[in-house]
């Protein structure tokens, strides 16, 4: 089944209460952060308390990302630990160039081969947040086997570019459309930056509705509150669906007479037509097997 | 006179007759003008001592209290302070609530002058003293519903009722607000007041506001009405009520919330003209809002809500969305100024709200209740009154009552509270049983009484995630490990009545632990 | 692991577990606990405390923690990071080497 990453939600990793409840909430991931949610005098107690709960509680089947520190700060450290405690993923942050990946990668082929894993049990994901990275996007995207997708992370690009967040996210637009472009070229996913005034729910979903249209798989997130508004923006609405549904039904009827070219109310169906189609429908089944409170 | 009483025909057999007219009695009637007269009405005593010589308080009178000052109650430490400095003994408090602020009770049972105390509930210092043995007679818990039904069937007997006010005419005519002047004490309705003046031998009126005759509309008439007493402050406005009860921005909560309004959409309850009753616990506010959504989106308008009510019910009342309020608690200040401005937020009497005796009770009429739970238990008992650790820490108030009235009661609650699990093996104590529980909401799913196979189809059919109550109990155990149980001493430190003031429960005097 | 000076970890937030630990040379593990759930959860907050500390190899440490509702791994964390602070080291083992 066609995995969600719809919502990533950011989890300080040094608040045991926020810990024990973040898999309440819905989100298709889970990211327990290591790196900016946590004060440079806490990240011992923040590195212990992530790697405690990952190894003695149960999130289900939620995919669980840890966020590290750079590998030129804490980062190295934090993957002797992470590592070990087995998330599906490590998030490694400010990725400038493919070498960054690379690195992170040695590191943890490094830890797994120390501790019996099979290599490559630990997969990676790349956040950008930086002109240079933006830039090298698709080297960083085809850098490793092990990525399941680049993020963009919006806070630090943005003071790279010497400017500001704007409502309508004009000053994002090159860097979401290269991250965007760069997954898909490899066939990873894109996922977008956090949107930080929890409060405004109409701004967060104009933001969601024109990252869904640019082509993102999905978000960062800082609170649970964002979570229903994000997953509607990314259903399909029940008329997209029966649409999608119709068009796989005369692919399978033409299937069946042997014919190569199905057509529906007359016009012929093209194949890209069909590949949404059966992308929609994937994913719409996904979502709604995706249940709030999972059996431990 | 041209007749002669002897001969009336059949003047023996009519009642009510008191002989013949005095017509040289002198006038009796007071001939200054109305506005002079209240200046020295009879009914104003000028000290609380006065009060309690004028009643004739005696040793071993139960004396009655309300609670609608919560925790900005100055009525209840004032008069004891009183009745302790003027020498009473062995009194009985017969109170609808105690709170933390009656902390000063303790001293008084030391003394001797309050041997026996009947209340919804108990908080804070005096809860964990008597959870610890303070007393000698256990405590009387009795639902809101209970007591009205002592109080009026006169099983609980009030000698004297000592009513704070935060408005009171010279003849007695109380109210819950104040219609002259803003900024001071308003508790809105006076609902558990009510009843006390209407059935103790004498009640006293304490006020910090004398308004002019007549002081309506009432919450108690001076038909009921005793004496007035005119003090400083009979609260502190903000323990009193807060402005309005805010909405929550707790996610867990809004997460209860939002699915406990699915249960309810998807419940069969939810229909053009239902009635409703919700707590002021977070969860149950925020439901109020979802629901609120659900209603304007499928053009549902409530016929009525009942209850404690809060400033989310009067907003839903006067935009259309709710009909009529029957309040016998106002939970926030938007609800108390409601009281006053609405016609169709009428006050309700603690009888009227939830006796069991009475010729009919408004939880009866209950379509859906939301209720809190301190603990749940795998038989659907729910326990509102004691912590996981067995001290008494809370109120039974109506939640047996709407329990058992309503057609559909909700129950809303975290699977945990830090470590402590809510949905256990069994609670510490049963204030509401399990058959009047339907439902359950928690922040990892729902769980349906196997009473009520009809309403796990509807839930299981919307899609909601139900699960069997023993499940969630060992998911959270599962998280927070097995508790050890907790030790208790053989001393019976309270009785747990259920609404019909049978024995539910006991509660023991807790073992005082050491590691 | 030695512990030679004082180390805290954690916070007074609901659902964590404050842990100060000091030098207790020769004195054994001695264990100060307070917690909001004393009753249910004292004798497994105390087992969890000293086995990890036992886990760690510290044999002698004057341990004072005030609980506000922590699980069992966040106590583990919390005790393992002060322990680490006591003993002024950086060489933390994880385990699990093949």
């Amino acid at each position: 089944m066609a995995r969600l990453r719809r919502s990533m939600m950011f989890v300080p990793g040094n608040n045991p209460g926020m810990i024990r409840d973040c898999h309440i909430y819905g989100s298709d991931c889970i990211m327990f952060d290591l790196e900016d949610s946590v004060s440079i005098n806490e990240k011992d107690t923040a590195r212990f308390l992530v790697y405690n709960a990952l190894t003695r509680l149960k999130y289900g089947k939620k995919e669980l990302v840890v966020r590290i520190n750079s590998l030129d700060s804490l980062g190295v450290e934090d993957l002797e630990a992470m590592v070990r405690a087995q998330p599906d993923v490590i998030r490694l942050p400010k990725t400038e160039t493919a070498q960054d990946v690379t690195d992170c990668e040695t590191e943890i082929a490094r830890i797994e081969r120390k501790i019996g894993l099979p290599e490559g049990k630990t997969r990676m994901m790349a956040a950008i947040e930086g002109a240079k990275g933006v830039l090298n996007a698709y080297e960083i995207a085809k850098s490793s086997k092990r990525l399941i997708g680049i993020a963009l992370g919006a806070e630090d690009y943005v003071t790279d570019l010497k400017t500001t967040r704007s409502a309508d996210g004009v000053e994002l637009l090159f860097a979401r459309q290269m991250i965007v472009n760069a997954a898909k070229a490899v066939g990873i996913a894109a996922l977008d930056t956090v949107y930080s005034d929890v409060n405004n729910e109409e701004g967060f979903i104009r933001e969601a509705e024109l990252i869904k249209k640019l082509g993102f798989d999905g978000k960062s997130i800082i609170n649970p509150r964002q979570i229903a508004p994000l997953h509607a923006v990314f259903s399909p609405s029940e008329k997209d669906l029966n649409k999608a549904r119709a068009i796989m039904e005369a692919i399978a009827e033409a299937e069946a007479r042997g014919s190569g070219v199905a057509s529906l109310n007359g016009k012929m169906i093209d194949k890209p037509v069909v590949e949404r189609a059966r992308y929609l429908i994937e994913r719409a089944e996904a979502a709604n097997t995706v249940v709030t409170v999972e059996e431990v | 006179m041209n007749f002669e009483y002897e001969k009336i025909p059949h003047i023996n057999e009519i009642t009510a007759v008191h002989g013949t007219y005095d017509f040289n009695a002198p006038a009796t009637k007071s001939t200054e003008t109305f506005t002079d007269r209240q200046k020295h009405s009879r009914k104003m005593i000028p000290t609380l001592e006065d009060a309690i010589r004028y009643v004739g308080l005696k040793d071993g009178m139960t004396i009655s209290f309300h609670h609608h000052f919560r925790n900005g109650d100055y009525v209840i430490n004032m008069v004891l302070d009183a009745i302790a400095k003027m020498g009473f003994k062995n009194l009985t408090v017969a109170a609808s609530s105690l709170t933390d602020i009656h902390e000063p009770l303790i001293e008084h049972i030391k003394n001797g002058v309050v041997t026996h105390i009947e209340t919804s509930g108990l908080r804070g210092k005096l809860a964990e003293a008597v959870s610890h043995g303070l007393m000698d007679f256990p405590i009387v818990f009795r639902s809101h519903g209970g007591r009205a039904a002592a109080i009026e069937t006169g099983e609980l007997h009030i000698d004297v009722a000592f009513l704070g006010a935060p408005s009171c005419d010279p003849y007695g005519n109380a109210n819950g607000y104040n219609r002259d002047e803003e900024n001071v004490s308003c508790c809105g309705s006076l609902g558990y007041a009510k009843l006390d003046a209407q059935h103790a031998d004498k009640c006293v009126i304490i006020t910090d506001h004398i308004v002019p005759f007549p002081n309506t509309p009432f919450g108690i008439p001076e038909s009921h009405v005793d004496c007035v007493v005119k003090v400083d402050s009979i609260g502190d406005p903000k323990g009193i009520m807060s402005g309005a009860t805010r909405y929550t921005k707790n996610p867990k909560e809004l997460l209860i919330a939002k699915t406990a309004a699915e249960v309810i959409e998807n419940s069969g309850y939810f229909n053009d003209g239902f009635s409703m009753q919700m707590g002021s616990g977070g969860a149950s506010l925020a439901t109020a809002r979802f629901l609120r959504e659900k209603m304007i989106a499928k053009d549902i308008k409530a016929r009525f809500a009942l209850g404690g009510i809060t400033g989310q019910i009067v907003e839903m009342h006067e935009e259309g969305l709710i009909k009529k309020i029957l309040d016998v608690q106002s939970f926030d200040l938007i609800a108390a100024n409601s009281v006053k401005n609405n016609r169709f937020h009428q006050q309700i009497d603690a009888s009227y709200y939830a006796s069991y005796v009475n010729k009919g009770a408004a939880v009866n009429q209950l379509d859906f209740v939301i209720l809190s739970a301190l603990e749940i238990d795998t038989d659907f008992h729910v326990n509102v009154l004691t912590g996981s650790d067995g001290v008494i820490r809370g109120a039974i108030g109506g939640h047996p009552d709407t329990a058992a009235g309503a057609s559909l009661t909700i129950v809303v609650a975290p699977l945990l509270r830090g470590r402590i699990p809510t949905v256990v093996n069994n609670v510490n104590t049963i204030v509401t049983p399990g058959v009047t529980v339907d439902v359950l909401v928690t922040d990892q799913g729902i769980a349906v009484n196997p009473a009520r196979p009809e309403i796990k189809e509807r839930m299981l059919a919307a899609g909601l995630p139900v699960f069997d109550i023993k499940k969630l109990q060992e998911r959270a155990e599962h998280i927070v490990g097995k508790p050890d149980p907790i030790e208790y001493e053989d001393k019976i430190v309270g009785v747990v009545m259920y609404r019909d003031n049978s024995v539910i429960d006991v509660i023991r005097q807790v073992k005082e632990f050491e590691l | 692991m030695q512990i030679i000076t004082t180390g805290v970890a954690g916070t007074m937030e609901s659902s964590d577990i404050i842990v100060r630990i000091e030098p207790n040379e020769g004195k054994g593990i001695e264990l100060e606990l307070e917690s909001i759930v004393m009753q249910q959860y004292g004798r497994q907050i105390k087992k969890v405390i000293t086995e990890t500390l036992e886990n760690l190899g510290v044999t002698d440490a004057a341990v004072n923690a005030v609980d506000k509702g922590a699980l069992d791994c966040t106590i583990v964390a919390r005790v393992s990071a002060a322990a680490y602070r006591a003993a002024k080291s950086t060489d933390f083992v994880w385990g699990g080497e093949a």
